[in-house]
């Protein structure tokens, strides 16, 4: 497997790109629909050299990852949903030790058990509450299996040049669909982690990797530090895609599989002659204000499309200062709306603008 | 002539630990070990939460701090990433026995070439003084004012017999640190936790049995009392797994 073009499933095209960017250790636990990238590293890993363990838990699979990730390897965990609240501590911890790690979740119905249709709930929880504290982590959404390949190799090299933890937010529907592949070119972009515990051989004093802070201020410190560089991303890092926005005066927004059904809708308003165009954040966190922004003095309303009862859309309200309407249209619990449900619903807008 | 000193991969700053508490012989007893097996450059420890937190500060190698309970499983990812290296994790018994039961059990039954050092003084200390998994019955905590009550409370986990029935577990002694015999005995165990880590023999634990005169309400003198009293009777000390005996 070289350059050339591969017919694969997301899953597994996340999982070889990953192998690809230098991942060394995989611990994963089963849960649909993200298993396949388990399965794929269970072959793969051994093959390379690397480390596929099956841990006991989602809890303990995180800890892993977060015990080699100190030891200054690249390090991801896998999982879909509920194994994310579970992950959530273990996060809060890598994030408060500035640990660079990647953990994929390939997102389902929920709240509880829910169900294990696609779904895109977990927006709060991979950009708001990613567990307990003053934290964010990076967050990369794949529209395409393509990009479960191309985010994979990213989100190590962002992970390591921030030093935190990146989240791929993708879901059930881009994990288990298949599409064509090429394989990214890989540069060496690891740096040198002096700070990691990789045993000091009598050449210098001891690393430690630590979130525990018993004095106020110097916890306030640290956090503040962390914060500095979350100011350096805000910057350099935030991505969007956008399709058609110019001279649109409807503006669909969405991510992942959701933007690939809005794209098809804002095609379809094209066709009837209805100036429609699509924003696509491809960064959730930091969230790609800009291109919200850049658009608000021309467009007249915005349709946020989602997978959820509606999460993503406080952020496009906020990202468009509230100047403009922001309506929301999106099914849930695994259902999947059609790009003839989004259409009536720029039609709608389109009528109540007149 | 042998001089008694502070082991080198001990740090020399003062402790938190409360006067006659046993964490200061116990990190002593790993220190030694460390210097004389001369792998204080190789080594990587794991601290988690409870009164081993801090203990990044005293151990000279590199350290980890991890979640609560959750040693085993980050000693597994460095164990993992790192072979080559030797790898311990220091836990109480609410870290190990409660909300760790889970890290513990499969770290050991997947053979994880780990030493851990396990402490029993049969309470939470950090918190002040809760019923922990391995409170005696009648016991009484801050969580069990009236003393443990098994029908409410649950008995204690004996933990080097639990974990003997793994047949990963290559190694499981008790010790005790309560006499200068007991606490020889005591290095002795963890020596050979160590030495099985080297061989690659597998998943190692010595669980030592402690005191917390603080949340005892005991003098440090009636607290080494109580571990030979009450302690000792309820958790034999001794050999509970060994796989290189039984390869004799």
């Amino acid at each position: 497997m070289s350059n050339e073009r591969m017919l694969m499933k997301g899953n597994e095209a996340l999982a070889e790109a990953a192998v690809r960017a230098g991942c060394k250790c995989y611990f994963g636990y089963p849960i649909t629909p993200q298993t396949e990238i388990a399965a794929y590293m269970s072959k793969r890993m051994p093959r390379c050299g690397g480390v596929f363990l099956q841990a006991e838990s989602e809890i303990a699979a995180i800890n892993m990852v977060y015990g080699a990730a100190a030891t200054g390897v690249r390090a991801m965990t896998s999982s879909s949903s509920p194994g994310i609240s579970l992950k959530s501590e273990g996060i809060s911890y890598a994030a408060g030790c500035d640990l660079p790690c990647v953990i994929v979740n390939v997102q389902r119905g929920g709240p509880g058990l829910g169900g294990i249709q696609p779904a895109q709930s977990d927006y709060y929880l991979a950009t708001k509450a990613g567990g307990h504290g003053d934290f964010s982590v990076i967050v990369y959404a794949p529209s395409s299996v393509q990009e479960m390949a191309d985010f994979a190799v990213k989100a190590f090299d962002m992970a390591d040049k921030y030093r935190m933890p990146v989240m791929i937010l993708s879901d059930g529907l881009l994990g288990q669909m298949m599409e064509p592949v090429v394989f990214p070119e890989i540069k060496n972009n690891e740096p040198e982690k002096d700070w990691a515990c990789t045993g000091h051989n009598n050449q210098r004093r001891h690393n430690v990797v630590n979130s525990l802070y018993l004095k106020p201020e110097e916890l306030e410190q640290s956090n503040i530090e962390r914060f500095k560089k979350y100011d350096t991303i805000k910057q350099e890092l935030p991505e969007a895609e956008t399709y058609l926005t110019e001279d649109a005066e409807i503006i669909v927004t969405g991510y992942g599989a959701a933007a690939r059904i809005a794209r098809s809708a804002v095609n379809a308003a094209r066709a009837e002659g209805i100036k429609a165009g699509l924003i696509r954040p491809i960064t959730l966190w930091p969230f790609p204000e800009k291109a919200y922004a850049d658009t608000v003095d021309t467009a007249k309303a915005y349709l946020c499309t989602e997978l959820s009862m509606g999460q993503m859309i406080d952020d496009v309200r906020l990202a468009t200062s509230c100047r403009r309407p922001v309506r929301f249209f999106g099914r849930t619990g695994g259902v999947i709306p059609t790009p003839a449900e989004i259409l009536a619903q720029i039609k709608l807008i389109k009528e109540e603008l007149k | 002539m042998a001089v008694y000193r502070k082991p080198h991969s001990l740090e020399d700053i003062s402790m938190h630990f409360c006067p006659g508490c046993t964490h200061g012989i116990v990190h002593r007893l790993v220190c030694e070990i460390i210097d004389e097996m001369g792998i204080e450059g190789d080594t990587i420890g794991i601290c988690p939460v409870g009164c081993s937190v801090v203990s990044y500060d005293y151990f000279a190698c590199d350290m980890i701090e991890a979640p609560h309970g959750r040693a085993p499983a980050v000693a597994t990812g460095v164990k993992r990433s790192r072979p080559d290296r030797f790898v311990f994790t220091y836990q109480g018994d609410g870290d190990l026995a409660a909300i760790g039961t889970c890290e513990t059990v499969h770290a050991a039954t997947r053979g994880e070439n780990i030493t851990v050092i396990f402490i029993n003084n049969t309470i939470y200390g950090m918190t002040g003084g809760q019923m922990a998994p391995t409170t005696l019955p009648g016991q009484v905590t801050q969580t069990t004012p009236f003393g443990r009550d098994p029908k409410i409370a649950g008995y204690p986990v004996m933990v080097c017999e639990m974990l003997s029935q793994l047949t990963g577990t290559a190694y499981a002694e008790r010790v005790s640190v309560d006499s200068p015999a007991h606490i020889n005995a005591a290095k002795k165990a963890i020596r050979k936790g160590f030495e099985m880590q080297k061989n690659n023999q597998g998943f190692s634990i010595i669980e030592v049995l402690s005191t917390c005169p603080t949340n005892w309400g005991l003098t440090p003198e009636e607290s080494m009392e109580r571990v030979r009293k009450e302690m000792i009777p309820y958790y034999p000390l001794g050999v509970y797994k060994d796989i290189t005996a039984e390869n004799k």
